[in-house]
């Protein structure tokens, strides 16, 4: 029988396999961050253990980075302890890092990628939920606890648990103003914040074909938003494209050598999936969340359900209790719902083509009064980029705050956050209670209806702004 | 890693599902660099409500939490553990876990037993009517007991070994080093590499 793309990556890295044993994986590339590294590097000093393979790790600082005055002393002496521990901890052992300041700097999501170092049949992993992302490569891609770290730093494997598959197939034509941020919302809405539990999802269909590399990473990056253990996209011609002559890409003989296997990355026609779901793209319209997880979520055109019409008492509980910290109810249109800020930015939605689509509906156009609005480039790469290209001051004069890369507000460790009670249209991933700031309410969006709310100060599709002409980005 | 084989304490019943990291330890308590000192941002938030069931006088040194389904979903953040054993809960009984928490968990000798949500209900009355009443989670027979419930669960053997033994995992794989040299012997110079160019 047929091999899956998720199986054949998995195959090509075994470095043990035994009897009653999980299989051993060896690990291509290891990204780390501030914030789930330090108690690692401990484990290692108290062990007197070494980084076995510097030359498949690199670390770059983003969670706690501030977006403002980045040239002057971090003002939280504990972030800023925090960002010198990785910096110490890097030259101690001998990591890459690319600390705040440098121009590689960025979401440890974005940087990756834009250096070439994601490849096709890697396995990827980072302290990190959202290293899914890499996925969008044919990579093997998942987050880890600090404890795998660990033990990945020491030892470039990790012993993992057999997963089952998953094909999500999307057919069809995604129709103008429908992004992959409304698709993968609109996956989570349909098979829950736990259907994906244990699988490794591939996402295949001709509509999932047509999408370009930054639309692939904002559906394989939620993969996990949906439970599911890795997200992934059988690599084609749009891959090779993004990464040839890409700074970490392989080149010359070996270039033709990886060309070769990449090409081979694909899941067998007589393969068989665990699970399949199929979804046809012509039916997606713009998808925004009301509720205080990722599946909570429904077409922009709809209204706040109502919790009563949910069959399982579990699910109608947490609607009951999502209402009510949102400030929202039954039957009140989505439209109508009214924020106080917009943030465009995170490992989701922070690369160049985001930030493309936003600037292109709110060109000529001005933020709502009483709106503010946060644009965060993914990196000092894609922001050098967005300045080129003008879009800077699109933002700028529309009376959008530019700011410098990061997390920044997808989770407020850095001073950008929601005051207690504030709401946001925000192009991040995760709409948990307080996590862009202790009280505060997030409804998930795609740039384009984060640019056209920031516009009617109320969650808005760009098709509702009259005059401005619908996209047809993706 | 601190091992478990059998504990007995008393509950707390949260009756909450989706229960995500970001709730289990909030984002700014990630800035520490420690692997402890993590209780008091344990649930941070709903503690901020008196009548949250973990601020009830009589759940006071309970270490047993009984959980809804989707448990430790969202981040990855090990400090979710960590804040969960800083508090002084030994394990977390729940319908469904989230994979990444289960895998933190069980690395750190947090047992996590995943029970049907019948038994997650028959356990939350029980806990619920009778604060004092204990519940035993027994890895070495693979059962949960309390009062009326008696419920098998399962763990694959070599999860459970370790666990019962408090194993290093570093140490097990590097007891298969000549197995890793050999992988990175046979592996393609197209992989790649992070050395600046």
């Amino acid at each position: 029988m047929g091999r899956t793309l998720a199986e054949k990556v998995w195959d090509d890295h075994v470095v043990r396999r035994a009897e009653g044993e999980p299989d051993l994986l060896f690990i291509d590339l290891h990204l780390l961050h501030e914030v789930t590294s330090p108690q690692a590097f401990d484990g290692l000093r108290m062990s007197g253990r070494t980084v076995r393979r510097t030359d498949l790790t690199i670390a770059t600082e983003d969670h706690n980075t501030p977006t403002l005055d980045i040239d002057k002393p971090i003002a939280d002496p504990v972030s800023r302890t925090q960002l010198e521990t990785l910096r110490k901890n890097c030259a101690e052992f001998g990591v890459r890092l690319h600390p705040l300041g440098d121009v590689e700097q960025g979401v440890v999501h974005v940087v990756g990628p834009q250096l070439g170092l994601t490849q096709p049949g890697t396995t990827v992993v980072c302290g990190d939920s959202h290293t899914s992302t890499h996925g969008a490569f044919g990579a093997l891609a998942f987050g880890i606890g600090t404890s795998q770290v660990e033990h990945v730093l020491a030892t470039q494997t990790l012993p993992l648990a057999p997963f089952r598959t998953m094909a999500i197939t999307v057919d069809g034509e995604l129709p103008a103003g429908v992004t992959a941020k409304d698709l993968i919302l609109a996956v989570i809405a349909r098979i829950g914040t736990g259907g994906g539990q244990g699988y490794v999802i591939e996402y295949r269909g001709s509509a999932i074909e047509k999408l370009s590399m930054e639309a692939r990473m904002t559906v394989c990056n939620m993969s996990i938003e949906a439970g599911a253990r890795a997200g992934m996209i059988a690599p084609d011609r749009t891959t090779f494209d993004y990464l040839e002559g890409r700074p970490n890409a392989p080149v010359g003989a070996d270039w033709d050598a990886a060309l070769e296997y990449w090409k081979t990355l694909r899941t067998d026609d007589d393969a068989v999936f665990d699970h399949e779901v199929r979804i046809d793209a012509n039916t997606l319209t713009p998808f925004v969340t009301w509720g205080t997880n990722p599946g909570q979520g429904a077409p922009l055109s709809s209204a706040v359900p109502d919790p009563a019409s949910y069959a399982d008492p579990s699910d109608r509980l947490a609607a009951e209790k999502a209402l009510e910290y949102m400030g929202l109810s039954a039957g009140q249109p989505l439209r109508e719902i009214a924020v106080d800020t917009v943030f465009v930015g995170s490992c989701t939605n922070g690369r160049i083509e985001d930030l493309r689509s936003a600037a292109a509906v709110l060109k000529g156009r001005k933020v709502a009064d009483g709106v503010r609005m946060l644009v965060v480039p993914g990196s000092v790469r894609v922001a050098l980029q967005a300045v080129e290209e003008g879009l800077d001051k699109v933002f700028t004069a529309a009376g959008a705050e530019w700011r410098h890369a990061g997390c920044s507000m997808c989770l407020g460790m850095n001073p950008d956050q929601l005051a207690p009670g504030e709401r946001s249209a925000s192009t991040s991933n995760r709409n948990f209670e307080g996590r862009q700031g202790k009280g505060g309410r997030t409804h998930l969006v795609s740039p384009q209806v984060a640019a056209a709310t920031a516009v009617t100060g109320t969650l808005s599709a760009p098709a509702d702004l009259s005059d401005v002409p619908v996209l047809t980005e993706v | 890693m601190e091992a478990f084989t059998t504990h007995t304490g008393r509950a707390v019943p949260l009756r909450r599902g989706n229960v995500d990291t970001d709730q289990i330890i909030p984002a700014h308590w990630l800035k520490k660099v420690t692997r402890n000192g993590f209780e008091d941002g344990l649930f941070e938030a709903w503690r901020k409500d008196e009548g949250f069931v973990l601020n009830a006088p009589e759940r006071k040194g309970a270490t047993v939490l009984v959980a809804g389904p989707d448990f430790g979903t969202g981040s990855s953040r090990e400090h979710a553990v960590w804040a969960l054993q800083n508090y002084g809960f030994k394990t977390v009984i729940s319908a469904r876990f989230a994979d990444i928490f289960r895998g933190n968990s069980l690395k750190n000798g947090l047992l996590t037993v995943v029970l049907p949500q019948e038994t997650v209900e028959a356990l939350w009355a029980l806990t619920e009517a009778d604060p004092a009443a204990e519940i035993t989670v027994d890895l070495v027979a693979r059962e949960v007991r309390a009062e009326g419930v008696t419920a098998p669960f399962e763990l694959d053997d070599n999860a459970r070994w370790r666990l019962l033994e408090g194993l290093d995992d570093i140490s097990l794989t590097l007891a298969n080093e000549a197995d890793i040299a050999a992988y990175e012997a046979r592996r393609p110079s197209f992989k790649p590499s992070t050395a600046r160019v």
